[in-house]
């Protein structure tokens, strides 16, 4: 059988790259919701690991609402998204800096 | 089976990683998206080894149907051409590169095998083949977490209330747009000239057309 670690070791592996993701890309806003997507998957990778060595379904109740969070997440983000496109003309994180003093 | 489980898990494993470092280097949003799907569906290869059959299918069909369909339709629709530089991404790269390897060091240091080995966290046991895993978690949601279960559903439903009302386009004044009901819409007196009927002189000579006053909104 495969042990729990492996498991927990390949989801920090996709937590980590999904975060220097984050950190690589500035310039497509896209590609950093994919990223924050990548995250929430090796983090209900974890959930569920633990979930089934345990043997209870709570984690996986916990993953089911962390679907539904990250879905309602990703649609609204990619509606900012469109809606920052029209008015702006552009997604590129750099370039976003009217807060900028 | 002995052999084949630990075949598919690594190879699903090692196809998930291989995807998520595709996301995070391909210069085309469409190609990161594609690639973010493969990651997806092997994820859900790995929560099916794990017994999680309805959230495996859950993952491929709200990620993989509904969420990427969608990046997939905003990536297009923004019509954002293949980058030409990725700019700051040479000037990142040992930072991530950094912040990763420092973050999954330590991180392995705490899950791995010395913590939570075969020896130390013993084995699930294999359920049955009329096991239901569907049942088992629609009875902890039906019961536990009614509440937050019809929470999500309320979520939901603002999700949809919110991303329509953002992206819906609303007609702002001072732009050109086409005004069908103003275009096909006509007035009598557009279409009907009285005019004196003379042998000698020409009946349209004093016949001035009337120009109808604009209509339609200002």
């Amino acid at each position: 059988m495969i042990p729990l670690s492996h498991f927990l070791i390949v989801g920090a592996i996709l937590f980590g790259l999904s975060l220097a993701g984050i950190i690589l890309n500035r310039k497509n806003l896209i590609v950093l919701l994919m990223c924050v997507e990548l995250m929430l998957l090796a983090v209900n990778t974890n959930f569920i690991a633990f979930s089934q060595f345990f043997g209870s379904t709570e984690g996986e109740t916990f993953v089911f609402f962390i679907l539904a969070v990250a879905a309602v997440e990703s649609a609204i983000g990619l509606a900012i998204l469109v809606v920052m496109f029209r008015n702006r003309g552009t997604i590129n994180v750099s370039e976003l800096d009217s807060l900028k003093g | 089976m002995n052999i084949l489980v630990p075949l598919v898990f690594y190879a699903f494993a090692a196809i998930l990683v291989a995807a998520s470092v595709m996301v995070i280097v391909s210069r085309n949003p469409v190609r990161g998206a594609l690639f973010l799907i493969l990651a997806f569906f092997c994820s859900a290869v790995l929560w099916l080894l794990l017994e999680a059959e309805f959230l495996a299918l859950a993952l491929i069909f709200v990620y993989v149907g509904a969420v990427m369909t969608l990046f997939l339709f905003v990536v297009m629709m923004l019509n954002i051409d293949k980058l030409p530089d990725q700019e700051g991404f040479v000037k990142f790269l040992p930072i991530g590169v950094l912040v990763m390897a420092v973050l999954v060091g330590l991180m392995i240091m705490v899950i791995g095998p010395h913590h939570f080995s075969l020896n130390t966290f013993a084995s699930h046991q294999m359920h049955s083949s009329d096991y239901s895993n569907v049942a088992e978690v629609g009875d902890t949601l039906y019961t536990q977490y009614v509440m937050p279960f019809e929470l999500a559903g309320m979520m939901l439903l603002v999700a949809i209330i919110s991303s329509i009302s953002l992206a819906h386009r609303v007609r702002r004044p001072n732009t050109r747009t086409q005004d069908i009901p103003t275009q096909i819409a006509t007035h009598s007196e557009d279409q009907l000239i009285f005019a004196n009927v003379d042998e000698k002189s020409d009946p349209f000579a004093n016949v001035k057309i009337k120009k109808t006053k604009k209509r339609g909104r200002k």
